[in-house]
């Protein structure tokens, strides 16, 4: 599929002086816009009022959403690190912009199908692409720190939630005069209409600046300093490159779509629940230690751990590496469930940090899988590797709030649920994770025969001035 | 930079382009940031 000429990768390769660290920021804007899918249990009583329907019929919206995600970043992969980030994120612009508009057509003519359409299957889309449309960029202009650089780009898809959240709320407190954000008032479905109108253009605006400054680099630049030979010492890091096509034929691709799986399946079956699970680890007959407001706090809490750890561990991972820094995400991550499922509700401080910890994890394992990827395939199709790795994230949406749902429901009512009635759907968590761990044992270099052949040796260009 | 007609030509980044791309996305990031950390006080407070 051929796009216009100045959207291709030959318009955006950057010349010598070219500053790299304008590429964050345009990574950023994407990611804090698409972030925006965390943030929609805002709206999430509205819409059942407006539509007058259930809570269940409302939430599909953002399982479809999550399901096309995946399905669209495995499918337009290749197609983003064909025709570059330039034209991935415009593409990813309209998709996610119009899914918004089509969406608050939908609400403003009650037609929920509309919603399902419009911010389900084409915001879906947008998400897809968008996600991973940075990535493989910022890998190629930080091939001296894979880890910060990724980091910094999914560590904005956390920071989203955050923005759209308090946004969210405040725009329908100004499109419906009645509402004031406190609990029990929910805004009327022309506030959410007029939001999801809002929000549409706001993030169209925001993504195509993204797409307007982003660059890639001269195939012959790297950073001054960076020697790719002494990168090459460390274990599993490859200078060799493995096409998309290739990498899923390999066993390290599904060792790490297992890894990817487990550790999101582990973070979900914590976040999905957070507000009432502080409330039942600490009730006492019908009431509970902690009040509907401090569950909200945690809940932010959590948020806030999410987005840190996407930043925090993925750099980190730098230094100790890729593999080390999953057995620390997957071993620790182990015992900090055993201990949550054990002592948890033997104070709430123990109770937070175990959960903050393990949550910092479940962001660090997003933010930390694309250098991973980089690692043992090379950069030559990563952006298509990572697009068909996140497949693991959208079965993990689906299993991990349906291990928790499913045990919880045989366990009781929501709202008459105990610490130990959390206990099995938190060691199963620790199964998982003990899978996870073993999966990351196996990972071992890329053979040989999937390597793409050498191309003909090229001078690289030093860059002296402005790479830092 | 790069001229239509594909060369690369030597170019330098705009110290005010990129300080304006981060104060962009810098911004909502604060707020957001600062939102949340308001909300999360409660679970101290409340």
């Amino acid at each position: 599929m051929a796009v216009p000429g100045f959207l291709t990768r030959e318009r955006i390769v950057a010349g010598p002086g070219f500053n790299r660290w304008l590429i964050p920021p345009a990574a950023l804007a994407v990611h804090l816009c698409i972030g925006q899918v965390y943030a929609t249990s805002v709206y999430k009583a509205a819409l059942v009022k407006h539509f007058d329907t259930s809570l269940t019929a409302i939430g599909i919206i953002f399982s479809i959403a999550i399901v096309m995600l995946g399905l669209s970043a495995a499918t337009f992969g290749t197609w983003v690190d064909r025709n570059g980030p330039r034209a991935a994120m415009f593409t990813a612009a309209c998709f996610w912009s119009t899914g918004f508009l089509v969406g608050s057509l939908g609400i403003a003519t009650g037609q929920l199908w509309l919603l399902y359409l419009g911010y389900g299957v084409i915001g879906g889309i947008g998400l897809g692409i968008g996600y991973i449309s940075p990535v493989s960029t910022l890998i190629k202009w930080f091939p001296d720190r894979p880890g910060l650089a990724t980091g910094m780009a999914i560590m904005g898809f956390g920071g989203g939630a955050l923005i759209a959240s308090p946004l969210s709320r405040q725009l329908m407190d100004l499109y419906d005069p009645a509402y004031d954000g406190t609990a029990g008032t929910v805004p009327s479905g022309s506030a959410v209409a007029l939001l999801f109108l809002t929000l549409g253009l706001v993030y169209l605006v925001f993504m195509l600046f993204g797409a307007f400054i982003v660059r890639v680099p001269a195939d012959d630049w790297r950073p001054v300093g960076f020697d790719p030979s002494k990168a090459k010492q460390k274990a599993l890091v490859t200078t060799e490159n493995v096409s998309a096509g290739n990498a899923i034929k390999t066993r390290q691709f599904w060792l790490l779509w297992i890894v990817l799986f487990c550790n999101v399946t582990a973070g979900i079956g914590i976040l999905e629940q957070a507000a009432p699970m502080i409330q039942d680890f600490f009730r006492n007959g019908t009431t509970s230690a902690v009040a509907a407001t401090a569950a909200a706090g945690f809940v932010g809490l959590l948020s806030l751990f999410n987005m840190g750890g996407r930043f925090v561990w993925s750099t980190t991972s730098d230094y100790i590496g890729r593999k080390p820094i999953y057995m620390v995400y997957l071993g620790v991550g182990l015992v900090l469930y055993v201990l949550l499922a054990t002592i948890g509700s033997s104070a709430t401080w123990i109770f937070v940090i175990l959960a903050a910890v393990i949550i910092s994890f479940y962001g660090g394992g997003f933010a930390t899988i694309p250098a991973y990827l980089r690692d043992l395939f090379g950069t030559y199709q990563v952006g298509a590797i990572h697009g068909r790795l996140l497949t693991a994230w959208s079965a993990a949406g689906v299993a991990g709030p349906l291990i928790v749902n499913t045990v919880l429901d045989t366990r009781g009512t929501p709202g008459e649920l105990v610490a130990g009635d959390y206990r099995p759907a938190l060691f199963i968590m620790v199964g998982l994770l003990a899978v996870g761990f073993v999966a990351n044992l196996l990972v071992k270099p890329v053979a040989e025969k999937w390597h793409e052949p050498k191309a003909a040796p090229s001078a690289p260009t030093q860059e002296a001035s402005t790479v830092r | 930079m790069i001229s239509p007609a594909g060369n690369h030509q030597p170019s330098s980044t705009p110290a005010a382009l990129i300080a304006f791309a981060w104060t962009l996305v810098g911004v909502p990031l604060v707020y957001g940031l600062y939102q949340t950390v308001k909300t999360a006080s409660s679970l101290f407070t409340g």
